[in-house]
């Protein structure tokens, strides 16, 4: 089954939920507007249709090879990614000093989504590429900028992030690599790095390593950890490559899935490296890096989701079995017509455009965040953006594993066989709830720093934004915007009592109700963006032009309603595993822990 | 030199089309539509030989409604230079878009048009043969091959059983089969120029072209459904069932 960018579902999520367009006030893209924003996903549609989903298959088949230090990737891989630097597409939320295309990130963000789609583990080195680049237009200096930026823009070289050692997993302030100073000014540096996304490759003609480090008598932990730019083949002056850097891949890892992406053991041998940004500042420009990292990771959970809710529809309208109640002519029926498939369908569909609505609100506020003029408003979409990302990265890509292993049921047995491919996408999508910060972490990150953020003024306004969603629908003219607002009023609530709770906590008490609470957290601002998506296309259903698509609108009423039901209804029983408290997992004898 | 390519938006070609339920028509409302993938390559044809420096200026053309400059806009973003959008919400009948392209290659002077062989929305595989008619040029239709030497200009096109090679000389119409090129992808920046790039907004009345359809459609059906194979046995009932029940030997 092949892959086809739902750019109609991504245009309304951006302009009618995310609200994209009011990124034209700040002045800042000049170029954008609503017909270039169609332009620009018709044509990324296009390459993620017919050039990068055409090799997702050999991808998993064959995996990537290691000998003598260099990595073969599979099949296509090759020409996909010269497709991708030929059409200038790694650039799309550059700036335009470096030669970007200076769109929003939002947009980037969009195109994002169709790669990963497409291939999960081919779109991670654009994805790791775009962070490399945000890291540096941050934190690198002029010169920095000037050597590298242009061609890691134009997709030439590719760039990679290295933090984690075999100790220092979650704990990034547990890492030994060491970094040295030459007399010339740069570091050597030396140490092993695992788990390097695209570390080491045969499709772009250098690759840029950003490494964590220590420099002598750093102190321990995250503080003293500095960022050193590491290149593979090492720069000229005139940006022509020189000498080969004593950097090189020494294991690839055989994984469960994104088998397409080289996963690699990189030992660093005294190679040459520059500081990005203040010696023992690496952890804040590895965060700017994150941040942007993490969000993507997020969209990649609603792409494979995606990727997966297609290929299973495709196989519910071929597959006959039994008979159904609703089937048109002699059974066997499409199993589509049998009522607990529709409602697996439905339910995965209505979690992939709540996982969408909130990923791209959180892009566009982080695009609001650095260009919005008045500088109040900035500080808002700034602290948006911070409460949102870790919901971003965790629920999105829970609900990646989730939607995928449910269109591997839709398959029945033919899911698990791995010749549909529908197995692919669960293993694919399985990877990303733990890389960029485990989906625990960010729950710690969401109720150790966000929640609390400025005496929670962030979470305040969020509620206040969903509060405002259920007058909306409260007092619609149409009806079926009324159970909308009956479901989201007291989901707000409960989030907002879980809050509450969490804040006066205990610390323990607080890190057990994480997880839960970031789920809960999640479900109500998903939901509460499909029903802005529903206030907007009641919006477009009173409108009279020609233009509106009255079925359309109707659908994404429809679906907020299953949404509604399905999820927000069930908000209210969160609060208990919230509440659970450390006691009773951590007190001798409260549960079983070991086996007997 | 200045080379012309009419583009026609029409459904997408990955929609599955459904007939109006009162049968008049096929159903456009709200379903994705694009450039015509003939017209795509007429579009790649005119860049490729503006890119091996044998004309100046690519002029792109569409009749249509007013979304046709979208249309229009991806043919620029491919590469075309300028646009000229022939407004319009009628039907579009291959003699009315002929005989605004003759007037709008009398304003323009091309010495060469490009257009694809047929449109995949009504494939009529008409309208280049009637620009030629009534502009009274050469024509080579489902091209598969297209040589450009000055004034010269060689065709190589698919018939039936084999390929024919006709050469003429300019100006003249040429329209495109599927194996003449592979359209490229356009690039992010040249997406971005094209929104700079001119398109002109016209009507059929400017041309004073009456494009009133003078043909009508009386019905518009699906395709007969077709009925589940069965399997045979052997040789014998399969020669026996295509004797005396399909009638086919
Ligand atoms: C395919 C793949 C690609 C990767 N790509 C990169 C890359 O490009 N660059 C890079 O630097 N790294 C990369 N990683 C590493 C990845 O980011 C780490 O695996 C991840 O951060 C988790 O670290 P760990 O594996 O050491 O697990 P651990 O830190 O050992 O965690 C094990 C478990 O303990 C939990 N845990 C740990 N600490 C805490 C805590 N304080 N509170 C609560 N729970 C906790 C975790 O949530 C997890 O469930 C990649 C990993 C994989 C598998
Ligand atoms: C590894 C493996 C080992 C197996 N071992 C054996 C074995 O030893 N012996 C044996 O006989 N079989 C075996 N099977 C077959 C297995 O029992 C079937 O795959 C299973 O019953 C599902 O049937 P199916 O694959 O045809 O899926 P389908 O019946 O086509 O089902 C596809 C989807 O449609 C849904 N569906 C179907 N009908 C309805 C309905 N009426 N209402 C609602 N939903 C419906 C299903 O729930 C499923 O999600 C095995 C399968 C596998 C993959």
């Amino acid at each position: 089954m092949s892959y086809r960018a739902p750019v109609r579902d991504i245009r309304f999520c951006l302009e009618e939920i995310a609200a994209i367009d009011g990124l034209k006030a700040t002045g800042a893209f000049p170029e954008f507007s609503e017909d270039l924003t169609r332009a620009v996903l018709d044509e990324a549609a296009k390459l993620a249709n017919d050039v990068i989903a055409p090799t997702n298959w050999a991808g998993d088949r064959e995996g990537c090879t290691l000998k003598d230090g260099e990595v073969t990737t599979p099949t296509g891989f090759r020409d996909a990614y010269s497709a991708f630097v030929e059409g200038g597409w790694q650039g799309i939320s550059a700036p335009t000093d470096h030669g970007g295309m200076g769109l929003p990130r939002a947009l980037g963000a969009a195109l994002m989504e169709m790669l990963q789609s497409a291939n999960m583990a081919f779109g991670l080195g654009p994805m790791l590429s775009l962070g490399a680049i945000n890291a540096l237009i941050a934190h690198g200096t002029p010169e920095q900028q000037a050597m590298y930026l242009p061609n890691i823009v134009s997709g030439t070289w590719s760039a990679t992030m290295n933090l984690t050692e075999p100790q220092a997993g979650s704990d990034v302030g547990a890492l030994r690599t060491k970094a040295e100073p030459n007399p010339d000014g740069s570091w050597a540096i030396t140490g092993q790095k695992i788990y390097i996304t695209w570390g080491e490759h045969d499709c772009a003609e250098n690759i840029i390593h950003l490494v964590l480090a220590r420099t002598p008598d750093a102190p321990a932990g995250t503080k003293g950890i500095s960022l050193f730019l590491v290149p593979k083949f090492l720069v000229n002056a005139d940006a022509s490559l020189g000498e080969r850097n004593a950097v090189k891949a020494i294991g690839l890892e055989h994984k469960m899935g994104i088998h397409g992406s080289p996963t690699c053991t990189m030992d660093y041998a005294g190679a040459k490296g520059w500081l990005i940004g203040p010696e023992q500042g690496g952890m804040r420009a590895m965060f700017t890096m994150m941040n942007d990292a993490r969000l993507h990771v997020g969209v990649q959970g609603v792409g494979i989701a995606e990727r997966a809710y297609q290929r299973a529809l495709a196989y519910a309208q071929e597959r006959r079995q039994g008979r159904a109640i609703v089937g048109e002519g002699d059974a066997p029926h499409a199993i589509i017509d049998h009522p607990d498939i529709r409602r697996s369908l439905s339910i995965m569909k209505a979690k992939i455009e709540a996982a969408r609505a909130l990923c791209f609100h959180t892009a566009v506020e982080a695009d609001m965040a650095e260009h919005q003029d008045d500088e109040e408003e900035r500080a808002w979409a700034k602290r948006r953006e911070a409460l949102l990302t870790p919901l971003a990265k965790a629920w999105s890509t829970d609900i990646g594993v989730e939607v995928s292993s449910l269109a591997l049921q839709i398959h029945g047995g033919m899911g698990y066989i791995e010749e549909t491919g529908a197995a692919q996408h669960y293993r694919d999508a399985r990877i990303a709830p733990i890389y960029e910060g485990t989906n625990a972490i960010q729950a710690i990150d969401l109720v150790g720093r966000k929640l609390s953020m400025e005496n929670g003024l962030a979470f305040e306004e969020l509620i206040e934004d969903i509060q405002q969603t259920v007058e909306d629908c409260a007092t619609s003219s149409n009806e079926d915007l009324h159970y909308l607002a009956n479901r989201l009023g007291p989901a707000a609530e409960t989030l907002n009592a879980g809050a509450r709770w969490l804040l006066s906590a205990s610390e323990d008490d607080r890190l057990i109700g994480a997880t839960p609470f970031l789920k809960l957290a999640s479900e109500v601002t998903g939901g509460w963006l499909l029903c802005v998506g529903a206030v907007a296309a009641q919006r477009l259903l009173k409108d009279e032009s020609a233009e509106s698509d009255e079925d359309y609108a109707q659908a994404r009423i429809d679906l907020a309603y299953i949404y509604s039901e399905v999820v927000l209804a069930h908000t209210p029983c969160a609060l208990s595993e919230i509440r659970l408290g450390a006691e009773s997992v951590f007190e001798p004898g409260r549960f079983m822990l070991e086996s007997q | 030199m200045k080379i012309l390519v009419p583009v026609k938006r029409v459904v997408d070609y990955n929609v599955k089309v459904r007939v109006k339920p009162d049968q008049s028509d096929v159903d456009l409302a709200n379903v994705k539509m694009s450039m015509n993938p003939f017209c795509e390559i007429a579009v790649e044809e005119a860049i490729r030989l503006k890119e091996k420096g044998l004309a100046e200026e690519i002029i792109t053309v569409s009749i249509g409604p007013a979304q046709a400059q979208e249309t229009l806009r991806t043919a620029l973003a491919m590469g075309a230079d300028r646009g000229i959008l022939v407004q319009t919400d009628q039907t579009t009948e291959p003699l009315a878009v002929a005989k605004i392209l003759a007037k709008v290659v009398e304003a323009e002077g091309p010495s060469l048009v490009i257009l694809g062989k047929q449109a995949i929305d009504d494939d009529a595989n008409q309208t280049g043969q009637m620009l030629a008619a009534l502009l009274g040029w050469p024509q080579a239709t489902f091209a598969s091959e297209v040589k450009l030497d000055g004034e010269a200009l060689e065709v190589t096109r698919e018939i039936d059983g084999g390929l024919q090679t006709l050469a003429m000389s300019l100006p003249a119409i040429v329209t495109t089969d599927l194996r003449l090129n592979e359209p490229r992808y356009a690039s992010l920046p040249n997406i971005m120029k094209a929104k700079k790039k001119p398109i002109d907004t016209k009507t059929p009345d400017d041309f004073g072209e009456d494009i009133t359809p003078r043909l009508q459609v009386l019905k518009v059906s699906e395709p007969a459904k077709r009925e589940a194979g069965i399997k045979v046995e052997n040789v014998t009932q399969l020669v026996d069932k295509l004797k005396n029940e399909a009638g086919v030997l």
